[in-house]
């Protein structure tokens, strides 16, 4: 990113555009695991986006007082506390919840989309921008937490947030909510946006062996 | 990483690591505030799930005490050389009379797919089986987590005999310890089956005897 | 104490680091289209693992009894420190292989199956012959998982894929297949 961007840019983009998981494929892990149902996929959400910003405002405003050398080692400090704080807060409110996910509150420590924005933002820019940009990807982060969620229940469970949408006449697909169906969920939705995204984009020649075989290289 | 630029203002190492120790006491600190905050509330919650559980089992006892399985016994306190919080337990639930109800006792093993974690209700005396609910498990949704849902198999342990005998629906003698496993999770039937079995192994003379001690 | 045999498959097959328990993904997604690279992974990987399990277990016996609340942010620290002591092993001891490695090393340091190896260890109460037999089970799970990948990988790149499906879209699709061959293992030593 050359050009300066607006406030309002430092906001929008993590939505949408330069979406940490569908489109920079980053925390990867907890997507899978906690979409099993909309709720585990709020909460999670909610304690995502809490330890974004928290981490990002704090970031943002010791980076003059945090040497170069230490600086990764700092950042996962403050973002381990964060993270303590939300696993006690989570147990504390929510227990159900909280035993739902368990472990993946605690590794959103190492969930690459937070240690990726304080270094490539949080860490150079002032508090206000940090913030927003915090704000975005956190939103960013759960808009693609509930749309999985959404889809695995409601197939899987035929339910959504608990509520049940079929009635008991539905035939469940379990599948969805096991391990495969995140797999192939995610995979799908990724189809589903290279496709659309190929459709606006002039399509590339394949370029092609003498005798027919694609390179596997399109353009 | 320009070290060019770095080498040009050299920091100290002392005030990187007193940056770090810094840091490292002020997260300390705010964690232990929340802790504070919160850990009453958690302990609270632990302790009315164990509670409904053990109300559940063993059918709405009045009170229960908590005892410590040792190699000599069971013992009622933690004297010295018992560790309270890794010791085993169980919970020997009271009527309004005061008359013992039957032990309330934790027990896991694998199961289909991880971990079956379960608690169980026993007459010592009798060798009855009260009540069984499962606290934990990851079996299959719609298939072994049936031993939750299925209500009739859930009642199945209610009244039956140790040891317990896992036998398919239709097929059994009228054996007391009989108990119908579900069709399509049969896995997960046996093993809850052979856990309170396994668990009963060792604690059935420790149980006995306490109870035959404790009220002749 | 559960036994030693189940834990061990259980970790590795049953339920699996990566295709069961979704830890471990990035370097799966990432790593895993030559199956050299996808075994030099792995093998970091599970000697990472190990000894994580023995600091973890040390931390949990001697320190941690103090101040459970502070678990999660030493386990992140050892861990840290843990995989720059093992960097600059390598570096020292084998340059050829630190080469090869490359960027994989530091990236271990926020590979979520080395910190989930520790919590979970941490909350099923194991003891340090048991945490032993986690770790090997999960790395030889983890390089299972890799390895598998990979040659899928490196097979269908002579394939005639349409470039749609191309990239992580199709990863995930063959993901989602191991995942589900795996689910084959479950009741493996049950009780």
């Amino acid at each position: 990113m050359s050009a300066p961007s607006s406030r309002g840019d430092d906001l929008l983009r993590g939505i949408w555009r330069e979406n940490p998981v569908l489109v920079q494929l980053l925390g990867l892990c907890p997507m899978l695991a906690v979409t099993n149902t909309v709720a585990n996929s709020l909460a999670m959400g909610l304690a995502t986006f809490f330890v974004l910003l928290g981490s990002s405002v704090l970031v943002s405003t010791l980076k003059s007082v945090i040497p170069h050398e230490v600086r990764i080692s700092a950042y996962i400090l403050i973002i381990a506390t964060f993270v303590t704080m939300a696993d006690l807060v989570l147990a504390a409110v929510v227990p159900e919840i909280h035993r739902a996910l368990g472990a993946f509150i605690a590794l959103i420590v190492v969930n690459c989309i937070i240690l990726g924005r304080q270094e490539a933002f949080a860490s150079k820019r002032p508090v206000g921008r940090s913030a927003l940009d915090a704000i975005g990807t956190g939103a960013g982060f759960m808009l693609a937490l509930l749309l999985m969620g959404a889809f695995r229940e409601i197939l899987g469970s035929g339910s959504l947030l608990g509520v049940s949408l079929f009635g008991p006449g539905y035939e469940p697909w379990v599948v969805m909510i096991l391990p495969p169906g995140g797999f192939l969920t995610l995979g799908a939705i990724l189809l589903l946006l290279g496709w659309s995204r190929q459709r606006r984009a002039p399509q590339p020649r394949v370029r092609r062996w003498p005798h027919g075989v694609a390179t596997g290289r399109a353009g | 990483m320009n070290a060019g630029a770095d080498a040009a203002r050299e920091v100290p190492s002392w005030r990187l690591l007193a940056t770090l120790g810094v840091a490292g006491a002020a997260a300390g600190l705010l964690v232990v505030l929340v802790q504070g905050w919160a850990e009453p509330r958690i302990e609270a919650h632990r302790t009315a799930v164990l509670e409904g559980a053990i109300r559940n089992v063993l059918g709405e006892p009045a009170r229960y005490d908590t005892l410590y399985v040792t190699d000599a016994g069971l013992v009622r306190e933690t004297s010295g050389g018992i560790d309270a919080s890794t010791t085993d337990r169980v919970y020997l639930g009271y009527d309004a009379a005061g008359q013992p109800v039957g032990f309330a006792i934790t027990a896991a093993e694998p199961g289909f797919q991880d971990l079956i974690r379960l608690i169980f209700g026993y007459e010592a005396a009798s060798g009855e089986v009260l009540g069984m609910e499962v606290l934990e498990n990851k079996e299959t949704p719609g298939l072994g987590d049936k031993i939750v849902k299925d209500a009739s198999f859930v009642a199945e342990f209610e009244g039956a005999r140790a040891p317990l005998l896992g036998v398919k629906p239709g097929a059994g003698e009228g054996d007391p310890g009989e108990v119908d496993m579900i069709t399509g999770a049969t896995i997960s039937s046996r093993a809850v089956i052979s856990i309170i079995n396994h668990r009963l192994e060792r604690l059935d003379p420790l149980l006995r005897s306490y109870v035959a001690a404790e009220h002749p | 104490m559960t036994d030693l045999a189940w834990i061990l498959i259980s970790a590795m097959v049953v339920n699996n680091f990566t295709l069961a328990l979704f830890l471990g993904l990035c370097p799966f997604m990432g790593v895993s289209a030559r199956v050299a690279t996808a075994l030099r992974m792995g093998a970091a990987n599970m000697f990472v693992l190990v000894i994580t399990s023995v600091s973890a277990w040390f931390l949990n016996t001697f320190i941690l009894e103090h101040a459970p609340y502070l678990r999660l942010i030493a386990f992140i620290v050892v861990i840290a420190s843990l995989v720059q002591v093992v960097e600059m092993a390598i570096k020292k001891l084998s340059p050829a292989l630190f080469r090869d490695l490359g960027i994989f090393l530091p990236l271990i340091t926020t590979n979520c199956a080395i910190l989930g190896l520790a919590i979970f260890q941490t909350n099923r109460g194991y003891g340090l012959l048991e945490g032993l037999f986690f770790a090997v089970g999960a790395g030889l799970g983890l390089a299972l998982a890799l390895v598998l990948m990979a040659s899928i990988r490196q097979r269908m790149e002579l394939s005639d894929v349409p470039s749609l499906a191309r990239g992580m879209g199709l990863v995930l699709i063959i993901a989602g297949g191991l995942s589900l061959a795996f689910m084959g293992f479950a009741g493996l030593l049950s009780a």
